[in-house]
């Protein structure tokens, strides 16, 4: 992206061998040929799949021994159809689902919020107090279904509510399992579900990790994600080095608790992004892997090798495919899926061809699924591990990559850390610059894309169509809720927010007075408002002059 | 020319609307963004406030009509007549609906920022 900033490799330079020179997004120049003299100093040579640093895997056979995890997303409107779902699910023997969530509880508002008008059950489940997550879960074995939350700004809230309900119904919590996405950081760089200011958005976050190391700890209760870092504008070198430092800031903040990394790293887990250049991408992840098991090791000084893996969803990213000629997004798409498996990816998630204009159909749905399959049952992608290891280019790319990375971390330090970078807006700023150049390279044709600004071909305009929305299903929400509001306890429910808000003035892990709220059927608003007392409102920079 | 450029409702989708202003600057315009999640009535406080020539809003979504019928309830109570355009995910049968409602103009998501510049240089001349 930005030639000035030249990094080259060894091997025959395009001078030497007068031909153009060719730069991967990330600005690395890519040399035409590459020989052995390329990874003569790389430690790859001594690199086993299963061994530290895990360049080429973290298992020693990787696939052979059990395939990628398929995941595909999918939202439901209500806790009554997300409960359908579920009994389904379960009787089909699928053991796992995303959740989502509609954008008035992503961002802390109940449903009868003036400002969550026309958005109640949108974009996922509505959910105000613990009773909807009693109905969303009726009947179902959490010890036989893994659930993962996609919540951030009121991850701590939910995650409280799932905690309660499992409580509530008699679980053992210390064995119970899931997940939660609950990465904040990147959702003030984009994604936008941000509540408290930054710093005390990293505090609940560590809260819940503290919380769940002492009392859930099979739950997983972090996913960094890169992934919508990239979406909105960031290289592929900036993706890995800005979720790196953020998993360092929750990280960090951890230790300070009392957690050794040995109990925390490990279940720590990264959700990345998978467009652009082919090889740049897998170098990406082959770096990243070696780099973050080093800090993990040399910074942290984990003892087991398991706290050094890179775990991570690699999904085909949305940002690559095109509203033109749409079919071609199918082939996209199985790029992505190779890419993630030539990267030793643990899950694998894939975009629907039709998703940048429509709702998926079942038959999209079943050709993002179909692609997968395909790779896994007669491509023999996971007959060896690391089949790329070795390759002159790919493991010179690797070498690059894990210094760049390193490098763009440093940078973020100049920036007095992650947590002040991202507050000051300084992250939000270079990634919206990269994002309008990328756009203006596509829009001009300096950035080819198929369809789009090549090979185009007159065609009917896409129409872009949305989830039919029905406003009875608001009012059917709010009506609940009213219910709830009139049968539980007025005076437990004042007495729980008020010591909400007394630990969050006193810097206590507000996790375990959020449980007893919830359990008392404390609303998610209500919740967020006794928080916002204390800590007030995040301020968006805005740097535009 | 001075532009406002608009977040309203819940949806933290950004990219577009901050390309859009990286353009408009680029393009000789004075931009000033509201940042996320803004009320109608605080976009409409903020575009008094900076004295600016045209408001954009930038949705995705799906929720354009709602939040585009309440723009309009705001300038006529306030009486003002500020030109304002929606852009975003705006399906096609949409796009009429909301220059019905008011809207100078609606650019779906694929539109090109030279399109949108293009299109403000006429408003700037019939201002």
């Amino acid at each position: 992206m930005n030639a000035s900033e030249t990094k080259t490799v060894k091997g025959k330079t395009a001078k030497e061998l007068n031909v153009k020179p060719v730069f991967l997004e990330s600005g690395i120049e890519v040399n035409p040929v590459y020989t052995e003299a390329d990874i003569n100093e790389s430690v790859i040579k001594n690199e086993m799949p299963g061994e530290y640093p895990f360049t080429r895997g973290i298992h020693p056979t990787m696939y052979r021994n059990k395939p990628f995890t398929i995941r595909q997303y999918a939202g439901f409107a209500s806790p009554e159809e997300t409960n359908e779902r579920f009994q389904f699910l379960i009787k089909n023997g699928q053991s796992g689902l995303n959740v989502a969530f509609d954008l008035p509880t992503q961002c802390g508002l109940d449903s009868d919020d003036p400002r969550a008008f026309g958005e109640v059950g949108r974009v996922g489940m509505s959910i105000d107090t613990l009773a909807d997550f009693e109905i969303a879960f009726k009947n179902i074995d959490l010890d036989k279904i893994t659930v993962s939350l996609t919540i951030n700004g009121t991850a701590i809230i939910l995650i409280a509510m799932y905690v309660a309900m499992a409580e509530k119904a008699g679980y053992d919590i210390s064995k119970l399992r899931g997940t939660a996405q609950n990465d904040i950081l990147k959702e003030f760089i984009g994604r936008g579900t941000w509540i408290f200011p930054v710093d005390k958005s990293v505090k609940l976050v560590v809260d819940t990790i503290e919380y769940c190391a002492k009392h859930v700890p099979k739950y997983s209760p972090v996913s960094v994600c890169g992934y919508h870092i990239r979406e909105s504008g960031a290289n592929p070198i900036q993706e890995m080095a800005y979720a790196f430092c953020i998993a360092k800031a929750y990280t960090d903040g951890a230790l300070e608790r009392g957690i050794t990394i040995d109990d925390f790293a490990s279940r720590l887990s990264f959700n990345f992004d998978i467009y652009g250049n082919l090889f740049e991408q897998i170098a990406k992840f082959r770096g990243g892997r070696r780099l973050w098991a080093k800090i993990i090791r040399e910074e942290y000084h984990a003892q087991q090798d398991s706290s050094c893996w890179l775990r991570m969803i690699a999904g085909g990213g949305g940002g690559g495919l095109t509203k033109e000629q749409p079919e071609n997004n199918i082939v996209r798409s199985a790029y992505y899926a190779l890419i993630s498996a030539l990267s030793g990816t643990q899950t694998m998630a894939l975009c629907s061809y039709d998703e940048a204009y429509t709702i998926p159909t079942e038959h999209s749905a079943e050709i993002s699924l179909r692609t997968m399959q395909i790779m896994i049952h007669e491509m023999g992608i996971c007959d060896t591990v690391d089949p790329l290891g070795g390759s002159y280019y790919v493991e010179a790319l690797t070498d690059k990559f894990e210094e760049e990375i390193k490098k763009e971390m440093k940078t973020v330090e100049k920036w007095d850390g992650i947590v002040n970078a991202v507050a000051s807006g300084k992250i939000q700023e270079s990634v919206s610059k990269q994002a309008y150049q990328r756009e203006m390279g596509m829009q001009t044709g300096k950035v080819p894309k198929v369809g789009v600004n090549i090979f185009t071909r007159e065609e009917e305009s896409k129409d872009v169509e949305f989830h039919p929305y029905d406003p009875k299903g608001a009012d059917i929400q709010i009506a609940k809720l009213n219910k709830i509001k009139a049968e539980r306890n007025g005076d437990k429910v004042k007495a729980c927010l008020a010591v909400v808000k007394q630990d969050a003035i006193d810097n206590k892990n507000l996790m375990p007075s959020i449980i007893a709220a919830v359990k008392e059927y404390c609303t998610v608003g209500e919740i967020v408002t006794a928080m916002k007392d204390v800590y007030g409102e995040f301020k968006e920079p805005i740097f535009f002059k | 020319m001075k532009v406002l450029l608009a977040k309203p409702g819940l949806d933290g989708h950004d990219v577009g609307v901050k390309v859009l202003a990286h353009g408009l600057i680029d393009a000789g315009f004075n931009v000033v963004y509201t940042g996320l999640r803004k009320s109608i009535e605080e976009i409409v406080d903020m575009a008094v406030e900076n004295k600016v020539d045209i408001i954009g809003m930038s949705i995705l979504s799906g929720t354009h009509l709602v939040l585009a019928q309440k723009m309009k309830e705001v300038m006529q109570e306030r009486k003002l007549n500020i030109p304002w355009f929606v852009g975003g995910n705006i399906p096609a049968k949409d796009i009429a609906k909301l220059r019905e409602i008011g809207a100078s103009q609606a650019f779906p998501t694929g539109s090109k920022v030279s399109d949108v510049v293009a299109y403000f240089n006429t408003i700037n001349v019939s201002v």
